[in-house]
C-alpha cells in the first residue's frame, strides 16, 4: 500500500545553488526592465524572468517551460502566487536569449513593479458546478485587452485584477484593485420529481446558509423563500435537482479599491462599482470595455504612487462615480450585515 | 468520435496573452477526455451556461479529503467527462521545482489523467483536473512513490502556503518556506481527515506586503515583522537622492505616520512611531532594511464574504518569535482549533465563531491578554459585560 501523510517534499531540493547559499542573506533586488528581476545577495546574483501564463496549463505547455528551464535555467524554475511562471537564471550570459526565445514563443514577460500583474481566478465553466460565468475565458480577454499594462510599468502602482465565477468567491477576490465576480440573479429552480428521486431533503435543508428552504412533504420536495435567497448555489451542490444557473440573468459584478499589502495604507475591500454586466463569450466585450475604462480613469486621475484604492479614498467615492461616469444605484448602499458603518454620518461630503 | 468543432471557443486563440483554449487543442487528438471538456465549455459558451454536477464522496484510502468529485451533467453527450475529478496535491513551500520533478509529476498526470493541470490553485495546491474514480488510487500510489501527498479538501486543514521569503527577498523577516514545510508535516492528520466544522487556512507572508494576501485568504495570517528599528544605510539613501529620486515625495511624504525626515543629507526615523509598513523599504530596497529583532505578528479570522460578510484577519498576537521548533505557535494553533471544534457550528469558520461569542470570549477562553494593538479604536457603546469575580458578589 502507499505510504500516506508524508506531505509535500522538501523545497530544499528545488533550489537553484546560488539560492541556497544566498539563502536569508538578499541583500536588495532591481527592476532590471518589467519582467526581469535581479536580487543581489552576499555571495551571489539571482536573475527572474516572469512570464505570465493562464493558469489552466497542460502537461504540454509544462514541458515547454521545463525546456526553457534546462536551456537556460539548469533545470529550476518557479510559480508565483499569481500563476505566473519564474525563470531562475544563475548565469547573467544567459538572461538577454532566454528574453529572445520567449518573445519568439509569444510568452509574455512582465508583471513587477508598477504594472498590472496576473489575474488569479478560480474554475468557471471548465470545472465547477456552482459558476456564474466562465473564469478562463474572461481573464484572457481581459488580459488580452490590457496586455500594455502587463509588459510595461507605466501604471500609478501596482494593479492587482481577480476573478471568482460565483459568489462562494473561491479565490478570495474581496481585496483587489479590481474584481470581477460571477452572480447569480435567480433562485434555484426546482424540479421537484426530481428533488424526491435524487436529493436527502435535510441535507438540502441544512445546506442553505440563509434558512430559506423548507420541506414541501406533499411533494416530498422543498419550497424556497425566494426573499431570503442569496443565490449562492449551496443547494445545487447538494441536490442536482436544484440548478441556479439562468443564462438570461446570470452575469459578472466589479468591484473596485481593494488591496491586501499594508504598505502606506492598511488592507481595504474592494467595492462595488458596476452591479451587473451581462456575460457574453466568447470574449465578454462589455466586461473588457468597463474594465479598460477603469483602468484609463485611475491611470488619468492617480497621483504617483497611488494604489485604485487610495485614489479613491483621496478623492470620495462620490467623486468616483462622477469620473467614472456610472450610475449610482440602490445596489450600491450596502444592506448585508455590517452595512452601518458605511452610510455617510458626516455633513462633508462633494457635489 | 465526430470532429470537434468549437467556433466560439476558437475566438480565444487570438490575442497577446497566451491562450488556454490552443493549449488544450493539442492535446484533443491523445486524449478524449479533453475533446469532451473542449466540447462542453463550447456548448456552456452557446448557452451560457454550466454543466458540471457536484456529487458523491470520491477519495483514495486513508484519506477524507484531496479530491473533488466532478461530474458532467450531460454524460450521454460527453462520455469522456462523465467522470472529471480534481486531485489536490501538497505544493512544495515557495513553489520552486525542478524540471525533473515536474516531469515526474506530469508524467503520472499523464497516465491516469486528462493532462489538464492548474500551477496553482487558491489554495496553494497543485490542482489536478479531471481524472476518473478507478484511476484515483493508482494515481495516488505513484504520485506517493515520487514523495508526493495529497491536500485537503472539506472541513479540514487547507495546505498552508507561503510566500517566495528568504529563498528570494531581503524582506523577509520569518522563514517562510522552513515553517509552510514543518507546519504542513506537523498537521498531517489535520490536513487529510477531516473532523472541524469547517475548512482552515494558513497562510504565511515574510513581511507586510503580503504577497500572498494571507490577511484576506486565511483563518491564520502569520506575517513577518521586527519590533526595534528599521535599518538605514545613509550613503546609499544619498546615492538614491543624488540620482535624482524624489525622496520627499515619493517616501517621507507618504509614510503613514509621518515618522521620516529627510534633513539633506541623512534620513531620519522616529522609530517609535513607525508601523513598519513597508512603503519606505519598498521604495529603497537597497537602502532600508527591516530591523534586527524579527518575528511575526498572527491575525486570524480572515475569510471570504459567504457568508457573515468577509472578514480580514485580526490581530491577536503583535508579535510572537518564530524559531524551530515553533513550539508556541503549534499550542496556539491547537488551543484554536480546539476551542473551535468546541464551540463552533456546522459551517461556521473561526471568524464567524470568535464574532458571534465575542472577542474578549475567545481571549479568555485561550488565556490571552487584550492589547490595545488588537483594535484600531476601543468601543464607543456601554454595553459591556463583567466576568462573576469582577464584580462584588455581596
Ligand atoms: C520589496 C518589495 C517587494 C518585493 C520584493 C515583492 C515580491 C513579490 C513576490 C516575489 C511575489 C510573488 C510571491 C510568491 O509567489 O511567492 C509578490 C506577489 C505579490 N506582491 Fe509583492 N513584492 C514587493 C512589494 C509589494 C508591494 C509594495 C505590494 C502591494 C502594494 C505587494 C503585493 C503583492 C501581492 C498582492 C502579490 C500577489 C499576491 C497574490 O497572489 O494575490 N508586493 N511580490
Ligand atoms: C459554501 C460555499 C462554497 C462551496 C460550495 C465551494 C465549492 C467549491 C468547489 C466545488 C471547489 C472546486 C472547484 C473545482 O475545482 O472544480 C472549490 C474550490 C475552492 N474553494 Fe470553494 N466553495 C465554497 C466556499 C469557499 C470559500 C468561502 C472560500 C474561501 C474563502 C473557498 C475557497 C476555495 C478555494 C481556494 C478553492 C480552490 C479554487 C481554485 O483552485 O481556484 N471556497 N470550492
Ligand atoms: S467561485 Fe464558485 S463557481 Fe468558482 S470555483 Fe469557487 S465555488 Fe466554483
Ligand atoms: S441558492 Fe443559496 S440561498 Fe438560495 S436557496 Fe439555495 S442555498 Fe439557499
Ligand atoms: S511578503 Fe514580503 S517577504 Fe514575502 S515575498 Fe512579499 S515582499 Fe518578500
Ligand atoms: S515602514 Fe512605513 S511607517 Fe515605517 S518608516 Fe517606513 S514608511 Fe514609515
Amino acid at each position: 500500500m502507499a505510504r500516506t501523510d508524508i506531505g509535500p517534499p522538501h523545497y530544499e531540493q528545488f533550489l537553484p545553488p546560488v539560492i541556497k547559499e544566498n539563502y536569508g542573506k538578499w541583500k536588495y533586488h532591481e527592476i532590471l526592465k518589467p519582467g526581469v528581476l535581479k536580487h543581489v545577495g552576499e555571495t551571489g546574483e539571482i536573475y527572474s524572468v516572469r512570464v505570465g501564463s493562464a493558469r489552466l496549463l497542460t502537461i504540454d505547455r509544462i514541458e515547454e517551460y521545463c525546456q526553457l528551464a534546462d536551456k537556460y535555467c539548469d533545470g529550476y524554475l518557479r510559480f508565483t502566487s499569481r500563476n505566473n511562471v519564474e525563470f531562475l537564471v544563475s548565469d547573467p550570459a544567459k538572461v538577454e536569449p532566454l528574453l529572445a526565445e520567449l518573445k519568439e514563443k509569444g510568452f509574455p514577460v512582465g508583471g513587477t513593479g508598477n504594472a498590472l500583474n496576473n489575474i488569479i481566478h478560480t474554475q468557471g465553466w471548465v470545472h465547477c458546478h456552482s459558476a456564474a460565468t466562465d473564469a478562463s475565458g474572461i481573464v484572457k480577454a481581459v488580459m488580452d485587452e490590457l496586455y500594455e499594462y502587463f509588459v510595461d510599468m507605466k501604471l500609478p502602482a501596482k494593479l492587482k485584477i481577480s476573478l471568482a465565477c460565483c459568489l462562494n468567491m473561491c479565490g478570495a477576490v474581496h481585496c483587489s484593485d479590481i474584481a470581477i465576480l460571477g452572480i447569480h440573479r435567480t433562485p434555484p429552480k426546482i424540479q421537484h420529481e426530481w428533488v424526491a428521486k435524487q436529493c436527502e431533503i435535510p441535507t438540502v435543508v441544512a445546506s442553505c446558509p440563509t434558512g430559506a428552504i423548507r420541506p414541501n412533504p406533499k411533494e416530498k420536495s422543498v419550497v424556497v423563500n425566494e426573499e431570503k435567497c442569496m443565490y449562492c448555489g449551496n443547494c445545487y451542490t447538494m441536490c442536482p435537482a436544484m440548478p441556479i444557473a439562468d443564462p438570461d440573468n446570470d452575469g459578472v459584478a466589479i468591484l473596485v479599491g481593494g488591496k491586501v499589502s499594508n504598505a502606506r495604507t492598511v488592507p481595504m475591500f474592494s467595492r462595488l462599482a458596476i452591479p451587473y454586466l451581462p456575460n457574453n463569450p466568447p470574449r465578454w466585450p462589455e466586461v473588457t470595455q468597463a474594465i479598460r475604462k477603469l483602468v484609463e480613469v485611475w491611470v488619468q486621475n492617480a497621483r504617483p504612487g497611488e494604489r485604485y484604492g487610495e485614489w479613491i479614498e483621496r478623492i470620495g467615492w462620490e467623486a468616483f462615480f462622477k469620473i467614472a461616469d456610472l450610475p449610482f444605484t440602490d445596489k450600491h448602499i450596502d444592506d448585508f450585515i455590517f452595512s452601518v458603518p458605511t452610510f455617510r454620518t458626516s455633513a462633508q461630503f462633494k457635489f | 468520435m465526430a470532429e470537434l468543432k468549437t467556433p466560439l471557443l476558437d475566438q480565444l486563440t487570438t490575442g497577446p496573452w497566451p491562450s488556454f483554449v490552443a493549449d488544450m487543442k493539442r492535446l484533443v487528438d491523445r486524449k478524449p477526455t479533453v475533446a469532451d471538456v473542449l466540447a462542453q465549455l463550447e456548448l456552456s459558451y452557446e448557452e451560457k451556461k454550466g454543466h458540471w454536477k457536484h456529487g458523491g464522496i470520491v477519495g483514495v484510502m486513508g484519506y477524507g479529503g484531496g479530491v473533488i468529485g466532478r461530474y458532467s451533467d450531460m454524460p450521454e453527450k460527453f462520455p469522456n467527462v462523465a467522470e472529471f475529478h480534481t486531485m489536490r496535491i501538497n505544493q512544495p513551500s515557495g513553489w520552486f521545482y525542478t524540471t525533473k520533478a515536474l516531469r515526474d509529476l506530469m508524467k503520472i498526470w499523464d497516465k491516469y489523467g486528462s493532462g489538464l493541470t492548474n500551477m496553482h490553485g487558491s489554495t496553494g495546491d497543485i490542482i489536478l483536473l479531471g481524472t476518473v474514480t478507478d484511476n484515483l488510487q493508482p494515481a495516488f500510489d505513484e504520485f506517493s512513490d515520487l514523495g508526493w501527498d495529497l491536500g485537503g479538501s472539506g472541513s479540514d486543514l487547507r495546505t498552508p502556503s507561503c510566500c517566495v521569503g528568504p529563498a528570494r527577498c531581503e524582506c523577509a523577516c520569518i522563514d517562510t518556506l522552513d515553517l509552510c514545510y514543518d507546519l504542513t508535516q506537523e498537521f498531517q492528520d489535520e490536513l487529510h481527515r477531516p473532523m472541524w466544522p469547517y475548512k482552515f487556512k494558513i497562510k504565511i507572508s515574510g513581511c507586510a506586503n503580503d504577497c500572498v494576501a494571507s490577511i484576506a485568504r486565511a483563518d491564520f495570517a502569520i506575517i513577518g515583522t521586527w519590533r526595534d528599528d528599521l535599518k538605514i544605510d545613509q550613503e546609499a539613501v544619498r546615492e538614491y537622492v543624488n540620482s535624482g529620486f524624489d525622496i520627499q515625495g515619493v517616501v517621507i511624504d507618504k509614510c503613514p505616520t509621518k515618522c521620516l525626515t529627510w534633513t539633506g543629507s541623512e534620513l531620519v526615523l522616529d522609530g517609535s512611531n513607525c508601523v513598519r509598513c513597508m512603503h519606505c523599504i519598498n521604495k529603497m530596497p537597497k537602502a532600508l532594511r527591516p530591523g534586527d529583532d524579527k518575528g511575526a505578528t498572527i491575525l486570524v479570522g480572515g475569510k471570504a464574504t459567504i457568508l457573515q460578510s468577509a472578514f480580514l484577519g485580526w490581530v491577536i498576537v503583535p508579535f510572537m518569535k518564530l524559531e524551530k521548533p515553533y513550539d508556541e505557535l503549534k499550542d496556539l494553533l491547537r488551543n484554536i482549533w480546539e476551542w473551535w471544534d468546541e464551540h463552533g457550528k456546522v459551517r461556521e469558520r473561526i471568524g464567524e465563531l470568535i464574532y458571534r461569542k465575542g472577542m474578549r470570549v475567545f481571549l479568555k477562553d485561550l488565556g490571552m491578554d487584550p492589547l490595545p494593538q488588537m483594535v484600531f479604536r476601543p468601543r464607543a457603546n456601554p454595553y459591556f459585560f463583567w466576568w462573576p469575580e469582577e464584580v462584588n458578589q455581596g
